[in-house]
């Protein structure tokens, strides 16, 4: 997705003339959009698999993107700097009136899940049943979808085009592992993000390493973390849970044998 | 030569790799893996960097040798704990090329690496940067390190066809074959490794996934034989270097970006008019006239 976005933000920047951040969040939702019906085209007419028609689909485009790209350096000077950096991310580089973007995209992003959260649970774990009850899947798939491209978008600033899909990811699979509850892996995964994001930061400060690999990386740990130590789903827990079942078995087999003895 | 021809040569030769490497992945549904693969290479040409203290030739290849084999690895452990494959090679590659730009931001006053250079490629530098045997030039670093590469992975897949062609279309029979299905997706992985790291320095890391996947899936398209998808699938792979290279010169654009728009523009013709999966076809047959 994150790489499906860079022909959209470019025509979009070709046809406007300036950076801004709404004309790029249409122009990349426009192209994501695009993207996802080539992809559900390819898979639908030819005997290609998803993973390779999604293969193809991101990477030509994201090539169309890097033709552009190269075609707007040439042809509009001045502003090259900007939109090189918006694409490769430098949250160094956010300004104010960034900042004020994010926090305003965040706030409707809680308050659309809150408002849709039952919709969204249902469609994500059911989708025949919630069509069967009435409710409306296809609109809600485009208004998540909508979600997921304006936190692409946005987020790209940050941390960049590549390690965007890995803040999307990763906080999320690591909070699957403590929970088994959709809203609690939600508060979860923000939190975790949050975290990553926080330390991240605070790390490039002091050591002029660059802020997005880091965010990535403390996300990874966490993951590692959950993945190892989390109460019920974790490697560990599940390690020690063996470990007493098979002793518990032995002591059984072992009482048995003496009783017929 | 002169400088187009090397620009070219070099183009066909990253084809033709990519080509041969990529009809085994889009077979094995295995796509998604090479973008990962080429992101998590980086992590290993940074170290073997660190390791040897240069940039070229063999050090550079066990690097990414390792790494990919370390993806592939890190990969199946998480899947085979419970996570689910894609989001296990989103997590694998992600963290480990991110791990790859923090060492080259540590050294970058010292090494000639730049995110911007490996992601996107410079081909255009390939001509210049020569190898030197006794005083004398003999020809671009890029080409000799491409065509060793080349030579690895035909002497693979001819030694091995039989074994790749029964793994990747019936992995089950294989097993009861007594073929070691898990040595040859090692080894197939080590291909992708060497064919990315090779490809790296000419197109760049993420359009290496174009090159490894639109040319072997077009020649799907046109063929149900193996042995002719993989000739098939190399040469669309050069056919679109030269078209890409051929536009990026007219409107003076990255010639990367225009060989992996080429490799797509190819697959959506392929797409309409391959004889036997092509669309109209499909449609002709559906309304007898």
């Amino acid at each position: 997705m994150a790489h499906a976005a860079l022909p959209g933000i470019c025509i979009a920047f070709l046809l406007y003339g300036q950076k801004s951040l709404l004309v790029f969040l249409i122009g990349a939702a426009c192209s994501g959009y695009i993207a996802t019906v080539c992809i559900q085209f390819i898979v639908k007419h030819t005997r290609i698999k998803e993973d390779a028609a999604i293969g193809i689909v991101l990477s030509v485009f994201f090539g169309l993107g890097i033709v552009l790209l190269t075609w707007i350096n040439q042809h509009e000077g001045g502003n090259q700097s900007g939109i090189n950096d918006f694409l490769f991310g430098k949250a160094a580089s956010l300004t104010g009136s960034d900042v004020n973007v994010l926090t305003v995209t965040a706030i409707t992003m809680i308050t659309t899940i809150l408002v849709f959260f039952k919709e969204f649970k249902i469609i994500t774990f059911d989708r025949a049943f919630a069509q069967g009850i009435g409710v409306p899947v296809s609109l809600l798939n485009g208004v998540l979808m909508f979600l997921i491209v304006s936190v692409v978008v946005i987020g790209l600033q940050a941390v960049g085009v590549v390690l965007m899909s890995a803040l999307l990811i990763t906080p999320a699979l690591a909070a699957r592992y403590w929970t088994e509850k959709l809203e609690w892996m939600m508060w979860l995964a923000g939190g975790f993000g949050a975290l990553s994001g926080v330390a991240g930061a605070y790390i490039s400060l002091i050591a002029y390493v660059p802020t997005g690999p880091l965010v990535i990386i403390f996300a990874t740990m966490l993951f590692i973390c959950s993945f190892l130590f989390a109460p019920k789903r974790g490697l560990c827990s599940k390690m020690i849970r063996r470990y007493i079942q098979r002793r518990t078995l032995r002591a059984k087999q072992l009482y048995k044998r003496g009783e017929q003895a | 030569m002169s400088y187009t021809i090397w620009i070219l040569f070099t183009a066909a030769l990253v084809g033709i790799n990519c080509g041969l490497v990529g009809t085994f992945l889009v077979l094995r549904k295995m796509s998604m893996l090479s973008d990962a693969i080429s992101h998590s290479v980086l992590l290993g040409i940074v170290g073997a960097y660190m390791v040897s203290h240069q940039l070229q030739g063999v050090s550079m290849l066990i690097g990414a040798l390792l790494v990919g084999l370390l993806t592939t690895f890190l990969v199946q452990l998480l899947h085979q704990k419970g996570v689910q494959s894609d989001a296990a090679i989103g997590v694998v590659f992600t963290c480990l090329f991110a791990i790859g730009v923090v060492l080259i931001s540590l050294f970058a006053d010292r090494v000639h690496l730049d995110v911007e250079h490996a992601l996107m490629g410079e081909i255009a530098f390939v001509p210049w940067d020569v190898l030197e045997v006794g005083g004398k030039s003999i020809g671009s670093k890029a080409v000799w390190l491409l065509g060793f590469v080349l030579a690895i992975n035909i002497f693979v897949i001819v030694f091995a066809y039989k074994e790749l062609k029964i793994s990747s279309f019936d992995s089950e029979m294989a097993v009861t074959l007594g073929i070691p299905v898990v040595f040859i997706h090692y080894v197939l992985m080590g291909m992708l490794s060497l064919t990315t790291v090779a490809s790296f320095d000419s197109v760049g890391a993420i359009l290496v996934v174009a090159m490894l996947i639109v040319p072997s899936a077009t020649a799907y398209l046109w063929t149900d034989r193996l042995s002719v998808m993989l000739i098939c699938s190399a040469l669309i792979g050069v056919l679109s270097s030269v078209i890409g290279y051929m536009g990026a010169t007219a409107f003076n654009v990255s010639i990367s970006g225009a060989i992996a728009v080429a490799t797509g523009v190819l697959f959506f013709i392929s797409l309409w008019i391959a004889p036997k999966h092509g669309l109209l076809r499909k449609w002709l047959k559906k309304s007898p006239a």
